[in-house]
């Protein structure tokens, strides 16, 4: 036998392996399901399904509006809080920035158990604003997945930029919009990418929190439990298109933004 | 270098085998048989009580878990018939993850699903028919013949599927009825005694469904056929029980249509559908009814109780639906393998002997299908140490149970002396007065177009309709839309 000779190379075996078994084998299951009907046949019925029906339509606007409304209430929440925290001389930000992070660190489900009881002493009864309670619970529950990417960015931004600014006679309000602003993109968009998608599909916070609404998980979860793994994965598949779509125009819009802006401060 | 490396490996491999050898089949000189039981998650008595729950009997039974059921009948299965089990205990969490599971490739000997989901395995072909000496009553270790209930037992020979009966491939396990949980300070007895009261304005966002299509279908149903359910020839019709078992198994495209109107009626009224938040929901007053399995019912009032907060049982007038569970062995699993099948029975008579069957129904709330018999009456002993009453108490009552002991409700045998504050609460939760049962249906399994329609009708109600949208919001979004694009436009300009 020779002698073992290691390669780095070798070192991708595993995640090789990794992405074979438990990304590429599950992919090619749910498309093979999502394109044939019950006799295994070929079939578009479950992709032209989806479309004509305003149960599954509605389904998805549905999830668009929670996770777009949540996407909303957490940036409007997360940017200033990153940019207070970010900007201040405060001696112990780190302390203040885990403290909003901190519930993170505690089970989501204990969490909005609580959040439940709190919204019962506030609203009385829940079952009159079920939208509005979803809301809340998933901003709760992804605020700091918003905070921690805008932090991070606005920490990085170089101060000079503002200095340079100000000389040049731009007043607050300008070299926010004209500097800061522009120079944070990058980081409200990963902020998104990490609010925006989970918050399509987590029906948890839904149904700990009343909402009988089903969203595209749910929707998944009950053509299952009735084995219609044809429809369920053609509405998995479609999820997993819309996801596609989104990431691919996020990360243009965040290459093509970076690269105006800087343009705008230098020129 | 890589020799030692291999060595190594070899060695390693050489004690691993020689253990594993050592600890399966040369060394306990015979090979055990594996035996795969799924059951429910929280479904089987796991043992550990604290010294003080230890509960002693009138007829001297002493009835103490010390360890999980399962590995008790390991030791047992070795005293009674001098061979090795080892039990592969594992849970499910619904009938169709079960289904979709053993669908998979799991490969499971024995299983406890509820009746619809056995009718659903027999029709397909799935199930291996208990054996003769299962049946056999002369033999004192067959504990479920002996001790099944002759009400649960009749039951399982009375409902047949494809020509063939139930009783020929399940064994029952729990069951129980459904009905409304609530809370009489608000709630008043005739209130909570019809299924109607999901669309009572009274409640309106105080009362929940349950989350899933069965349950909510059969209360559906009991609304529309309400006229006919309570008409009194109806009820007093020879027939009665058939033709109400047909009424509560409709699913022409009418009445699912009818149902699907309704419920979205009465998702307008709820305050939501739930299948384990309701008990705590309703010790905490969020909500003053529920829709309530007769077991879970139970553990909510002595929940309650312990706050000193009552809560009470009601049984809807129209009709209820009596359900059960049932071990039954799969074909896929015990493969023709004779030790396998006598593991597998040996493993309910186990379960269905009455003390095993006492601790089942003290650790889980259910009701145990098993009832003993004239020689052990443990489990009325048990009923009684629970419920009865005598002596000092005021407010005595006589709660007949024979129905459920020997098939006679007149048996002098099992009157139970219980006080009248028990009407509507535990006792008649767990075992209801012959007057309920007689307006008990079985929902049966639908066959697949069936079982579409009616899973596609709750989608339906579940899910939100894009036509429901107000145009308020349509103007909004266009409006937004317009924003955006004059703002992406008005930059690409200054660029």
């Amino acid at each position: 036998m020779d002698k073992f000779r290691f390669q780095r190379s070798q070192l991708c075996i595993p995640y090789g392996l990794f992405l074979v078994c438990f990304v590429l084998a599950p992919l090619i299951v749910i498309i093979y399901y999502a394109f044939t009907n019950g006799e295994g046949q070929f079939s578009l019925e479950n992709l032209v399904g989806f479309f004509s029906s305003s149960n599954t339509i509605g389904t998805l606007a549905y999830s668009l509006g929670i996770a777009v409304a949540t996407t909303c209430s957490c940036l409007m929440l997360a940017y200033p809080i990153a940019y207070i925290l970010a900007r201040s001389d405060m001696k112990h930000k780190s302390v203040v920035l885990m403290i909003f992070v901190m519930p993170m660190w505690i089970n989501f489900t204990l969490r909005i158990t609580a959040l439940k009881e709190i919204l019962t002493m506030v609203e009385g009864n829940l079952a009159y604003h079920p939208f509005f309670n979803t809301l809340i619970g998933m901003t709760y529950d992804f605020l700091p997945f918003m905070i921690l990417p805008i932090y991070t960015t606005l920490l990085k931004l170089d101060g000079s930029l503002l200095e340079a600014a100000a000389d040049l006679g731009a007043d607050t309000v300008r070299i926010f919009l004209k500097v800061t602003l522009p120079l944070s993109v990058p980081g409200i968009i990963s902020g998104i990418v990490m609010v925006f998608l989970p918050s399509m599909t987590n029906y948890v916070v839904l149904d700990m929190l009343y909402n009988s609404t089903y969203i595209m998980g749910s929707l998944i979860g009950a053509y299952f439990s009735a084995y219609d793994w044809h429809n369920g994965s053609m509405i998995a598949l479609i999820l997993l298109v819309i996801i596609l779509v989104f990431t691919l125009f996020t990360n243009r819009y965040a290459d093509q933004d970076a690269g105006s802006s800087r343009g705008g401060v230098l020129g | 270098m890589a020799k030692t490396g291999n060595s190594a490996a070899l060695a390693v491999f050489g004690t691993f085998a020689a253990w594993y050898v050592c600890s399966g089949t040369v060394c306990a000189g015979e090979e055990p048989v594996t035996l795969r039981v799924c059951n429910w998650e929280e479904y089987i008595d796991l043992g550990e009580w604290d010294e003080d729950e230890v509960i002693t009997l009138d007829n001297g039974v002493v009835i103490y878990g010390e360890r999980p059921l399962y590995e008790e009948f390991e030791d047992w299965y070795r005293e009674t018939y001098g061979r090795e089990v080892r039990v592969e205990y594992s849970c499910f969490g619904t009938n169709e993850d079960l289904y979709n599971q053993l669908n998979m490739g799991d490969t499971y000997d024995l299983v406890c699903p509820s009746e619809y989901m056995i009718m659903k395995l027999i029709a397909e072909d799935k199930l291996l028919p208990y054996s003769d000496g299962f049946y056999d009553m002369n033999d004192t270790n067959n504990f479920y013949i002996n001790n099944v209930s002759p009400f649960i037992q009749k039951t399982l020979e009375d409902n047949e599927i494809g020509g063939e009966r139930w009783s020929t491939y399940a064994a029952g396990y729990m069951w129980g009825i459904t009905g409304i949980l609530y809370n009489p300070e608000l709630v008043t007895e005739e209130e909570a005694s019809t299924w109607e009261i999901f669309g009572n304005p009274k409640f309106n966002r105080q009362i929940t469904l349950k989350d899933n299509v069965r349950d909510s279908y059969f209360a559906a149903l009991g609304i529309l056929k309400a006229d006919v359910l309570t008409d009194e020839d109806f009820i007093q019709s020879t027939d009665y029980h058939d033709r109400l078992t047909d009424l509560m198994n409709d699913v022409s495209p009418e009445t699912i249509g009818q149902a699907q109107e309704l419920l979205d009626d009465l998702m307008d009224n709820v305050y939501s559908l739930e299948t384990d938040s309701g008990k705590a929901d309703m010790i905490t007053g969020k909500i003053v009814a529920n829709y309530q399995w007769s077991g879970d019912a139970v553990y909510a009032m002595d929940q309650a109780d312990e706050d000193d907060f009552e809560l009470k049982f009601a049984v809807p007038r129209e009709s209820t639906n009596l359900w059960f569970d049932g071990w039954v062995m799969l074909k896929s699993g015990i493969d023709d393998s004779e030790d396998k099948q006598h593991a597998a029975e040996a493993f309910v008579n186990f379960l269905s002997r009455t003390d095993n069957a006492v601790r089942n129904m003290y650790y889980i709330g259910y009701t145990s299908s098993i009832a003993g018999n004239k020689e052990d009456n443990t489990i009325y002993e048990y009923i009684d140490w629970c419920y009865g009453a005598g002596g000092e108490d005021e407010d005595i009552m006589e709660y007949p149970l024979g129905y459920f002991f020997s098939g006679d409700n007149s048996d002098e045998d099992y009157i139970l002396q219980s006080t009248g504050s028990q009407m509507g609460r535990q006792l008649y939760s767990q075992y209801p007065p012959q007057d309920v049962m007689d307006r008990t249906a079985v929902m049966r399994y639908f066959d697949t177009d069936a079982n579409k329609a009616i899973n596609q009708m709750w989608i339906n109600v579940r899910c939100f309709d894009i036509a429901d949208v107000p145009t308020g919001v349509w103007m909004a979004l266009l409006a937004g839309l317009l924003v955006l694009v004059w703002l992406g436009y008005g930059r690409s300009k200054r660029r």
